[in-house]
């Protein structure tokens, strides 16, 4: 305790009550944020997951767009445009069969994304189901869903999903199936997870005891509050199932062409590695890792705005 | 403060009394004179992302040699902010002293490296933490983690330091203590725990212990048996202790002396009886104030309005005075001069001016 | 102890199981089964199908069969190749694949844990970024195309490295770096941010308040409860690395069981993808009981929860 005002002149009229201010005293305390408006304010300072953002949005509207309004033809083969290089026509260049492959890359980005967003949506509805469930029943039945999850999970996702493509054979609807019947157990656990941390909540508690039924008690008070480790989860699904497509692609389970994937465009293109048309090899290639880093990189954002607790 | 002259303490003085003594409350019997550690007009702070938060505002106390000093107060008081500055466990870069120094035993604690300053670390200065379930490391034996201390800092065999740990095993009350140094954290309760963690704290033989809430996360009846443990171990050793708590019962147990500390500073401070009986502060009156008794009924618990202030951008003035049932204008202002009440009490609050035992008078 | 060995080790055999179940059935969903004597053009390879599935047989019959070669290790003959099957092609294969995976594992513990580790002591730093910016584009690119990246630049264009194969220690640089990557970048950004959180637990504090070196706060106390979320997704590491050889195998041609793997899938060799997929399988399913038994050795607190089963 240091006197350091010991000198300080004080006048005698200060010395009056003035009485407790508790009103005073609440309000400095700093202004609470809704949950999703805070999340909201952190992910935008974070400048690699905005920038993320926007370069999925960018490719969004020129996956959307850029095929039609293309000029270029890639159903029949077009033996005078061979291997050219980018040029003002052909901005990316084309490939062996002559079709421009700026072209394909926004084919490409459309089985891409579609495949990585329906991946990502259809393992949201079924986790959200399964694990919704077997959280907010517990006892046997938990155990058992459990039980059943545990086995699926032991199970390498990857060899199953081949095993699939190649009993089905290869489509857009295939990959999606043999995807999502894999994929789901990942969400279905999150999911879990947090509606047995949650669920234990007084909140939800008063609401039983005010005779809520329950799914009633599931949409209104369970969901908003698991929503953000399962977002995150799908956010991080949608690059997982992009890279599982691409590799399926590249062992020869992918959609063909002309409207491939970008997995079977750099696929098509290996042998370019020797004959020096990196332009067929480049475009794909760059897209995949550029989409899958602006996933990976909003998902984290995204999981540091969510849950600040875990922020390093 | 041992320079200041402090004026007798007047027994008529303002501030609600506590009735009747509690058993435990005995009256001093021992005093205090050597100074083993003194802090001295400390500031702290840490950056955080929503800017710099002020933890501690210019802290000053004496500790004596054999005493036990209780530091009490709201969580985020700075408490815990001041049992880390002393035991050099600030994080850094994010937090940093600002002024004012750390005396132990001469040495300014606060200008040491680190290498200096883990021959103090667990050698001169223990510390004990609040949750025995997360003080211990859930992977290694019981048995490796009281002896690496001793092992660092002493040159000791294995099995000395082992024969060691076992004694002191014994003196904290583990039964079997042989078996049980090979045993894991969760093989132990929570209170047996606590226990070993004081036994760790113990093995350098340290003259300060600081234990930052050593009983919050037990049970109560475990609780007691730690502060007997504590009361032991200071009467078989004489270590100093700074006993970090907001458990007034604790401190009414095993405290000589108490430091009330508000928003980054030490608003009260007195040795236990001058501080329980004739508490000075609003804040200190509003403390005991709060705490069940058993001899008064529920209703007269009276909680304190309000919340502590934001130390981002803490207030010129005294930080109670948004909550302080006698506030002036002056506490807004300015903040109030340390005033000494008798050789060991001391206060800063407004109050102790004339003008304002007027004002308070004529309510 | 023993009993949580047990109970894994029969969860094991029951996923083992599921497994070549799915396979058997899935096989037999095939439109136009694949043993049709159409499909197969060779008296051998026809000789080969019949006597390993039992064709003759009803379905339980060949079911029960197939279950009992599997238990055998013997996962059946090609459909394509007269003389060839699956035990061949594994045998000739699988240890140059097995030596791919072991390395790739190994440089990407090493590395990515050592990265993981100094970017949490040194957060917030350049170091820490690094790392980060590193691990999150390791994460981002696909092995393949990094492979083909490596090839055109370190092999063809600047002719630093041998471009495919596996035939030397200097060969096997590229392909490790390529599969390696992803792995790494995974096993650093786990042990960081598992490490930032373990160093901010009280026995960490307690660790530094007892004065003891900072070598051994680090490696005695952080490292290995840090290292704990690393074991349990070695699994699922595993089985992206191994599914990894595939693609790296085909763009390196090394002649490992990966790439006979691609070849059967782009010739539709029913049987050999079948065989193979129950092998990897039962490879990926037995490692991950491994893992999860070396969880058990590190973790102590899960003995305790076996005893308390026990009792």
């Amino acid at each position: 305790m240091v006197s350091h005002q010991q000198n300080v002149q004080v006048p005698d009229e200060w010395f009056k009550p003035i009485g407790k201010d508790a009103e005073k005293a609440e309000s400095v305390v700093r202004p609470s944020l809704s949950y999703w408006k805070d999340a909201w304010r952190r992910l935008r300072k974070n400048k690699l997951a905005m920038g993320g953002l926007v370069f999925l949005i960018v490719l969004t509207l020129f996956a959307i767009f850029a095929p039609i309004l293309s000029p270029h033809n890639i159903e029949t083969t077009q033996y005078a445009n061979q291997n050219l290089p980018p040029s003002s026509k052909h901005w990316f260049g084309t490939d062996d069969k002559g079709w421009d492959v700026f072209t394909r890359t926004w084919h490409g980005a459309r089985v891409s994304l579609f495949v990585g967003v329906a991946a990502a949506l259809i393992d949201f509805f079924i986790g959200i189901i399964y694990g919704g469930i077997s959280g907010y029943k517990g006892g046997r039945t938990d155990t058992v869903m459990m039980r059943i999850i545990e086995i699926l999970y032991g199970l390498p996702h990857l060899l199953v999903v081949i095993l699939l493509m190649v009993i089905m054979g290869p489509s857009l609807t295939t990959i999606i199936v043999a995807l999502t019947i894999t994929g789901w157990v990942g969400m279905a656990r999150i999911v879990r997870g947090q509606v047995l941390q949650i669920k234990n909540y007084e909140f939800v508690t008063a609401s039983k005891s005010f005779g809520a039924r329950t799914p009633r008690i599931i949409r209104k008070n369970l969901l908003p509050n698991t929503m953000g480790p399962i977002i995150v989860q799908m956010t991080l699904t949608v690059p997982s199932a992009i890279f599982a497509e691409a590799f399926l692609s590249f062992i020869g389970l992918g959609i063909q062409a002309p409207v491939a994937s970008w997995g079977v465009m750099a696929n098509d293109a290996l042998p370019v590695i020797l004959s020096g048309h990196w332009w067929r090899l480049f475009f794909p290639a760059f897209f995949i890792s550029m989409t899958m880093f602006a996933f990976n990189v909003l998902g984290d954002g995204m999981q540091d705005a969510l849950d600040p607790k875990l922020r390093g | 403060m041992e320079d200041r002259k402090f004026a007798p303490i007047d027994e008529n003085q303002g501030g609600t009394a506590i009735a009747s003594e509690p058993k435990r409350l005995r009256k001093r019997t021992k005093t205090f004179t050597d100074v083993m550690l003194s802090v001295q007009d400390l500031h702290v702070s840490f950056k955080t992302f929503g800017g710099e938060v002020q933890a501690l505002r210019g802290v000053s106390f004496n500790l004596y040699k054999g005493e036990t000093l209780a530091i009490v107060g709201e969580s985020g008081c700075g408490k815990s902010v001041t049992a880390n500055t002393i035991m050099g466990l600030i994080p850094k870069p994010a937090g940093r002293i600002k002024n004012g120094k750390v005396l132990f035993k001469g040495k300014d604690l606060t200008k040491l490296d680190k290498s200096e300053m883990r021959k103090v670390q667990g050698v001169d200065i223990s510390m004990i933490f609040q949750d025995p379930m997360t003080a211990l490391n859930p992977t290694l034996k019981i048995g490796e983690q009281l002896t690496e201390g001793l092992r660092t800092h002493q040159k000791v065999s294995k099995a000395e330091a082992r024969e060691k740990a076992i004694k002191l095993l014994e003196v904290v009350g583990i039964p079997n203590p042989e078996e049980r140094m090979k045993q894991y954290p969760h093989q132990f309760s929570g209170g047996m725990r606590q226990r070993i963690v004081i036994a760790i704290a113990l093995i350098c033989e340290p003259e300060l212990l600081i234990a930052d809430e050593p009983t919050t996360a037990l049970d109560v009846t475990i609780q007691a048996q730690i502060l007997e443990l504590f009361e032991e171990i200071q009467e078989r050793t004489g270590v100093s202790i700074i006993l970090i708590t907001h458990d007034l019962g604790v401190v009414a147990k095993i405290a000589d002396r108490i430091a009330v500390m508000y928003a980054g500073k030490v608003i009260e401070i007195g040795d236990k009886r001058e501080v329980f009986y004739t508490p000075q502060h609003p804040y200190t009156n509003g403390l005991l104030a709060s705490v069940p008794r058993l001899d008064l009924k529920e209703e007269e618990l009276q909680p304190i309005e309000g919340t502590p202030p934001d130390l981002f951008s803490p207030p010129n003035g005294c930080p109670f005075t948004a909550r302080c049932p006698f506030a002036m204008e002056v506490c807004e202002r300015v903040y109030p001069a340390t005033t000494g009440l008798s050789e060991t009490h001391a206060v800063d609050c407004w109050l102790q001016d004339e003008r304002a035992k007027q004002v308070i008078g004529h309510n | 102890m023993a009993i949580y060995i047990v109970k894994r080790f029969f969860m094991m055999i029951a996923t083992i199981l599921i497994i070549a179940t799915l396979t058997f059935f899935l096989m037999h969903s095939i439109p136009g089964s694949p043993f049709d004597e159409e499909r197969t053009s060779n008296p051998t390879i026809q000789a080969n199908l019949e006597k390993f599935y039992k064709l003759d047989q009803p379905t339980h019959v060949q079911y029960a069969h197939y279950l009992k070669s599997i238990a055998t290790f013997d996962f059946g003959p090609s459909i394509k190749k007269p003389n060839e099957s699956v035990n061949k092609l594994l045998a000739r294969g699988f240890p140059i694949s097995f030596e791919l995976g072991m390395v790739t594992i190994l440089v990407a513990v090493i590395s990515g844990i050592t990265l993981g580790t100094f970017a949490a002591l040194r957060h917030n730093g350049i170091i820490d970024y690094a790392a980060m910016a590193f691990a999150v584009v390791g994460i981002s690119v696909p092995n393949f195309v990094l492979a083909t990246v490596l090839i055109q630049q370190v092999a063809v264009n600047w002719n630093l490295l041998p471009p495919a194969t596996w035939s030397s220690p200097l060969h096997m640089i590229l392909p490790t770096l390529a599969l390696a990557t992803g792995p790494t970048a995974i096993i650093a950004r786990l042990t960081r941010s598992s490490m930032l959180e373990v160093l901010t637990q009280d026995y960490m504090k307690m660790a530094r308040a007892k004065g003891l070196s900072p070598m051994r706060i680090v490696l005695r106390h952080a490292l290995r409860n840090a290292l704990m979320p690393i074991v349990t997704i070695m699994g699922t590491m595993l089985a992206g690395i191994l599914t990894g050889t595939f693609v790296i195998e085909k763009i390196f041609a090394i002649p490992g069981m990966g790439k006979y793997f691609v070849e059967s899938i782009n010739n539709r060799d029913y049987p050999v993808i079948m065989g193979s997929t129950v092998f990897y399988s039962a490879f990926l399913v037995f490692m991950l009981f491994l893992v999860d038994i070396v969880y058990g050795f590190l973790d102590p607190r899960i003995k305790l929860h076996r005893k308390e089963g026990d009792a």
